[in-house]
Order: structure tokens, then C-alpha cells, then sequence
């Protein structure tokens, strides 16, 4: 399947002398020294990447790293140096003014960090202000406007004025703007910036919920890298206008690419970014009624002090070599109650499950053991010196970026 | 000593003189004329529906809009202050006056306005509209009083032209200040949605900028006021003629009686739209709603969208 949005060797140079600075860039100069030479001022440089239908992408950089110039180029607000921008391989940085206009308008809209919502309108007339752009008749844009508002909890306001509404309140107005006209790519430049922590953190639950039915192609900025591991299906870390590392929120902060990096991921917590099925072992298990003798002749094989056993596929319990010692009761007997998770549910969420002391199974859709969570292997993932954890899927990112990525030491 | 001007000596005076008498007035004379057939009319219509509406009318009338703009204090003054001139006779000359002004500040918001949004739009328009501008406001105005008449005559349009070329550059230089000084992301996010440049004008950037253009309309009508005296040496009445020979005369008492119904007009039509740019944009109307306020005298009830 074609990527949704696909950049290719996008740069921005801001300044006069832009294509000379280009030539320089290509020369290996850095982004100061041409700054000092030709006055021109590198923002984005050989940015890569691909998105999917349907997947968050999230670019995370900290103010200066050029994130900003990034996003704004995706729909045109800033014109690109060179490179390609293609939304459903049309390349929207060659396309020319009327079709940019018309892409503006059909299938790509933006939510900005300070809301930019028009004080002197409604809030209906707001959410509405794409479709009236668009020459939509009044009455089809303000019912298409409260059934958006409705979407985001917001309708009772439909006749307020932005100044009227909370922080968090004018954001979701924001992002029920950008829904109303149906646009299939979302650009959201730090959405929840500029909101209170407790309601910055609604939002992005929110944001996953609606999500899950919106199915966007979303292109999510921001400067907390929390925030980008909780929201991103994938995420690309920004410094001084280029990328220096992407990946599935697991590849960061298991594999950071470097040293910057590795100080972003340093205060993350790790049990809520890594999952259940990343650091599962295969599973292995023994049978039922299998003999003494061989479940703690496979207990010593295989290093486990505690051993899963099936019973015509399905799991029966947990078996412990303290209690298998020294009798001769039927396994059956020794059988113990056990905790079972799915491969994507969270490691924090597993804590209250590893209490027991017992390894926790991980099952698929049809409960059957599909891996085992060790809890020593938890505890080395959380305290991250654990080399298990592997991508869970290889990072899909542009060719010369995975191999300059696969150059850095894991 | 040497100076330069023992080198070369720029005979400035002759050259206009050349250009204006030999040139501009001679070639485009009938086309001057013609351009002020507008003028004129508005004028002569207006000083005409002014001085028949009886002067209890107009006074009302004032004296509610003061009051739905301005307050009561405002109210009272107008009133009172209407009544004053009519008590000291010169209520006709007062109407012609206002007739006048309120031409020339028509023209001006029509002239000055667009000219003002095209200066917002490309920073090459304002280079060189902003010099123009500043000329305009330096020059002393009786330098082009005299091109005028030659070029228009005398009579009240010339004055009203020479009080056009004044006042107009308040207007320009505000309507381009509230247009540019719409917020960044408001402009952001009106481009991402698609929207043309007119869309963006009508939908935005007017409407915000509404509160700064009618500052700068206030201000124009502040100049404009401020004219009507020299402009009356040109030929215009009204107010400004009976202070040009009380001046002539000697006459200290008509002097200040014209003097007095000046100021009073020029209080009252300051605070009545003082007043239309701060109430009529509370927590921002749209532009319709807005220019619908202007002819209620009542505040406006909560308006819903329709649909």
C-alpha cells in the first residue's frame, strides 16, 4: 500500500542566498557555519519520512529544532526549499497555488498551539469556517458544524465566543474545526502546548479515543517527548532541522540513536512506554501430565524456577519447583491460579499482576499462551539494561535514514 | 566664501511654476473639473437635506446617537451645545459645515480604506505609500491651496479637496496598521483552511481590524475639522468663512462665535465616534452586524445565527 504522506529530501532554508547555502549543505558544511558565511538560516534539512493511513506520526524536537517549519511546510504555509511533499502521491510542494488551495481545503487541515480560533465568531461559525470557505450553504455548515461539535463533547457552546471557553475547551473547538471539513491528513503543531498538565493529559486520552474511530492520518508535534510516546505510532526525533532518529516509540527508548537522544529517553518512564509482548518470552511450557521427573528436568534446562503447563492446548496453571521437590502428588495438584495479559497491554499495568511473584502469561485472541513474562526480565526493562526488548517491528523510515540510523551503535 | 550656490543655482520656483501653469493646468484642467463633479454633488446634496431638516430634528437626532454611543454626559452636551448655536445664529453656517465634513471624511474612508488594505498586502505598496503619507501630513496645507484653485477654482468642492488631501492620511495609515497587526495564527489558520485573499479580508482581517480603521476614521474627521477654516479661504463656507472675516475685520466677536460652533461640532462628532469604535466592537460583531448597529439608536439584542 502507498503511504498516505511522503517527504522526501524536504529542506527549508530561510534567507536569500538559499541555494547556495544548499550546495554548502551538500558539501558537509554545518548549519552554523553557513549561517556565518551566507546569512542564510538552515530550518529543515534532508527531512524523510513516510506516513501510513490511520497512524500518528509524531515529530518531537525542542524549540529551534525546526519541527514548526516542518509541519507548515506539509500544507504550503511555508513554501519548501526543495524536495517532495506527496499527500496520495501528488506532490503538494510543486502542485501550484489552485491546487494547493484546494488540497487546503479537501484534505488537509491543521490545529494550531494557540487555538487560532476567530474571536469575533461564534463558536459554530468557527467549527464551520472550513465548509464556508469551501461556499457550503449556511444551513448545511452549521448542522455538519453541531454534529462535529458533538463529536467533542462541545455542542451546548455552539452559540458561545471563543474568550468565553477554557484553554482545553477552545482546543477541542480547534480540533472540531479541522474535523468538520472531513480531511483525511491532520497537522496538529504542539495542540496541547499550551494547556495545564491535568488537561493536557485529557486531551491526549481524548485524542486516542477519537482516534480509534477517525482513523487520521496524523502528523502530531510537540516538544514533550511523553507526550510524543504516549500519542505516536511512530516518532521522529528532531535536532538543528534534521531527524535524528525514528521509530516505533519502543526503538526509542530502547534503542536510542545517540547520546541526545539517550538523554531525552533518560527520565521516561519505561513502564509505560514499553508493552507486554515486547519483552515475552517465547513460550514454553510442559504438559500436564508429564512425569516429576521431566518438569524438573525442564526446569533446570531451561533456567525457570516456574513453568507454565498446558492441558490440550489451553493453559492449566503454573507449576513451582519448590512445590514438585521431594513428592510425588500428581502435577495436576501443584497446579497454580495464574495472571494472564495481552502483548499490547502496557508494563505498568502488569505491576499489580506481578505481585504474585509469578511469571504472567501473555495470551492471544483465542487464549492460548502466546509468550511469558518473566519478572526479572520486567524489572531489567524497566531499568533498561535489558538488551532483550527487540524492535517489535523493524522501524519503517526512509532508506538513507535507516541506513545512517543503522550505522549508530544500538 | 564659496557656497554652492555661487556654483549652481536650482531655480525650484520657476520649474513649478512651468509645470503647474504650463503644464498641469492647461492639459488637465477639464479632467480636474470633472473628477470633482462627485464631490460636489455629495456635497451639494447634503448641504442642501441638512439645511432643510429643521434644526430640532437634526439636534435629536444628534443627541441620540450621542447617547446610544457615547452616554448621557455627551447627550446633554449636544443638546445643550446645539441649542447654543442656535441661540447665537449661526445654525446654517454650522450645517454647512457639517455637510463638509462629513463629505470629506466620506471620501476619505472611500479612498483611504482600500488604499490602506492594499498597503497591508505587499510591503512594496506601503514603501511607497508610507513616504506619500508622510508628505501629505508635513506639507504646510496653504503650499497646495494654490494648485488647487487654479486647477479646481474657487468654491466649497476645492475646499473640500484640499480638506481631502489632509485628512486623508490617518485612515490610510491605520486601516494598514490594523490589517497587518491581525494575529500570526489567525492568518495561519485562515491560509490552511484554503481560503482566497478576499475571503481572508472579508472574514478576517476587516473585521479585526475594524477597531483600529475607525480610530483612524475619528482621527481623519479630526483633521477635516481642523481644515475648515483655511479651507474657507478658498471659497468653502459655513463656520470656517465667519471666522475668516471676523479675521478680516477685526471682528473679535464673530471670530469667536465661529470659533465656538466649531469646537462644539467638533466635541460632539469626536465623542459620538469615539464611541461607535469602542461600544460597536465590544467582544467583536461581525462587519454586518457592526455597520447594522450603526443606524439602531438601541443596543442590539442577542442576535442568533440563523440556520
Amino acid at each position: 500500500m502507498h503511504p498516505k504522506l511522503s517527504v522526501r529530501h524536504l529542506f527549508k532554508i530561510f534567507g536569500a542566498r538559499s541555494e547556495e547555502a544548499l550546495e554548502r549543505l551538500a558539501q558537509g558544511q554545518s548549519k552554523e557555519e553557513i549561517l556565518r558565511e551566507t546569512g542564510a538560516a538552515v530550518g529543515v534539512q534532508d527531512a524523510n519520512f513516510e506516513v501510513a493511513e490511520g497512524e500518528i506520526f509524531v515529530v518531537m524536537g525542542l524549540s529551534g529544532s525546526g519541527k514548526s517549519t516542518l509541519v507548515r511546510m506539509l500544507n504550503g504555509l511555508i513554501p519548501p526549499t526543495s524536495g517532495k511533499i506527496c499527500i496520495d502521491g501528488e506532490d503538494v510542494a510543486s502542485c501550484g497555488a489552485a491546487r494547493l488551495q484546494a488540497i487546503r481545503r479537501e484534505k488537509i487541515a491543521m490545529v494550531f498551539q494557540h487555538f487560532a480560533l476567530f474571536p469575533h465568531w461564534t463558536i459554530a461559525e468557527n467549527v464551520a469556517y472550513g465548509l464556508k470557505i469551501k461556499g457550503i450553504p449556511a444551513a448545511e455548515r452549521r448542522a455538519k458544524a453541531l454534529e462535529t461539535l458533538d463529536q467533542v463533547g462541545l455542542r451546548p457552546w455552539a452559540d458561545a465566543r471563543p474568550p468565553q471557553l477554557s484553554g482545553g475547551m477552545q482546543q477541542r473547538v480547534g480540533l472540531a474545526r479541522a474535523l468538520a471539513t472531513g480531511p483525511q491528513v491532520l497537522l496538529m503543531d504542539e495542540p496541547f502546548g499550551a494547556l495545564d498538565p491535568l488537561i493536557r493529559r485529557e486531551m491526549q486520552d481524548e485524542l486516542v479515543t477519537l482516534q480509534k474511530t477517525l482513523k487520521k492520518t496524523i502528523v502530531f508535534i510537540t516538544h514533550d517527548l511523553n507526550e510524543a510516546l504516549l500519542l505516536g505510532n511512530r516518532i521522529a526525533i528532531m535536532r538543528d532541522g534534521r531527524f535524528v532518529q525514528v521509530g516505533a516509540p519502543q526503538d526509542i527508548v530502547g534503542h536510542p540513536a545517540d547520546d541526545y537522544v539517550s538523554a531525552f529517553v533518560g527520565d521516561i518512564d519505561r513502564g509505560r512506554v514499553f508493552r507486554a509482548g515486547d519483552i515475552a518470552r517465547p513460550p514454553q511450557s510442559v504438559q500436564v501430565d508429564a512425569s516429576h521427573a521431566d518438569v524438573l528436568d525442564f526446569m533446570m534446562r531451561s533456567g525457570r524456577t516456574a513453568v507454565y503447563a498446558l492441558d490440550n492446548g489451553r493453559i492449566a496453571g503454573v507449576l513451582c519447583h519448590e512445590d514438585l521437590v521431594g513428592t510425588t502428588v500428581a502435577i495436576r495438584d501443584h497446579l497454580k491460579p495464574f495472571a494472564r495479559t495481552r502483548p499490547e497491554v502496557k508494563l505498568h499495568e502488569l505491576y499489580p499482576l506481578a505481585a504474585r511473584g509469578l511469571p504472567i502469561a501473555v495470551v492471544d485472541d483465542n487464549d492460548t499462551l502466546s509468550g511469558v513474562v518473566e519478572l526479572d526480565d520486567l524489572f531489567a526493562c524497566l531499568a533498561g539494561t535489558d538488551s532483550r526488548p527487540a524492535p517489535a517491528h523493524p522501524p519503517v523510515t526512509a532508506h538513507q535514514q535507516t541506513e545512517r540510523l543503522d550505522a549508530q551503535p544500538g | 566664501m564659496l557656497s554652492p550656490a555661487d556654483l549652481v543655482t536650482i531655480p525650484l520656483d520657476d520649474w513649478m511654476n512651468a509645470f503647474v501653469r504650463g503644464w498641469l493646468v492647461p492639459n488637465f484642467r477639464p479632467f480636474f473639473r470633472a473628477a470633482q463633479v462627485p464631490v460636489s454633488n455629495v456635497l451639494n446634496t447634503l448641504n442642501a437635506f441638512l439645511l432643510w431638516v429643521p434644526m430640532l430634528v437634526t439636534t435629536a437626532a444628534f443627541t441620540l446617537a450621542a447617547l446610544r454611543w457615547a452616554g448621557v454626559g455627551t447627550a446633554i452636551f449636544t443638546l445643550l451645545g446645539f441649542a447654543f448655536i442656535d441661540m447665537i445664529g449661526y445654525w446654517p453656517e454650522t450645517m454647512t459645515t457639517l455637510a463638509m465634513i462629513v463629505t470629506s471624511v466620506l471620501f476619505c474612508a472611500l479612498i483611504g480604506v482600500p488604499l490602506g488594505i492594499f498597503a497591508a498586502r505587499s510591503d512594496t505598496a506601503w514603501k511607497i505609500t508610507r513616504p506619500v503619507l508622510d508628505i501629505m501630513q508635513t506639507i504646510p496645507s496653504f503650499v497646495y491651496l494654490v494648485p488647487i484653485v487654479m486647477l479646481f477654482g474657487v468654491g466649497m468642492t476645492p475646499g473640500i479637496i484640499a480638506t481631502i488631501i489632509f485628512a486623508i492620511p490617518p485612515i490610510v495609515r491605520l486601516t494598514n496598521l490594523g490589517i497587518r497587526g491581525v494575529r500570526h495564527d489567525l492568518i495561519e489558520a485562515a491560509q490552511s483552511f484554503g481560503s482566497t485573499r478576499w475571503q481572508m479580508l472579508w472574514d478576517l482581517q476587516l473585521p479585526m481590524a475594524m477597531r483600529t480603521i475607525l480610530a483612524g476614521l475619528n482621527q481623519t474627521l479630526m483633521l477635516a475639522l481642523s481644515m475648515v477654516v483655511i479651507a474657507a479661504l478658498i471659497g468653502a463656507g459655513g463656520l470656517g468663512l465667519v471666522v475668516n472675516t471676523g479675521l478680516g475685520r477685526l471682528n473679535v466677536g464673530e471670530a469667536t462665535s465661529g470659533g465656538v460652533g466649531i469646537v462644539i461640532l467638533a466635541i460632539v462628532l469626536d465623542r459620538i465616534t469615539q464611541g461607535m469604535g469602542e461600544k460597536g466592537l465590544g467582544v467583536g460583531p461581525s462587519l454586518a452586524r457592526l455597520l447594522g448597529g450603526v443606524f439602531r439608536t438601541r443596543p442590539l439584542p442577542d442576535q442568533k445565527t440563523p440556520g
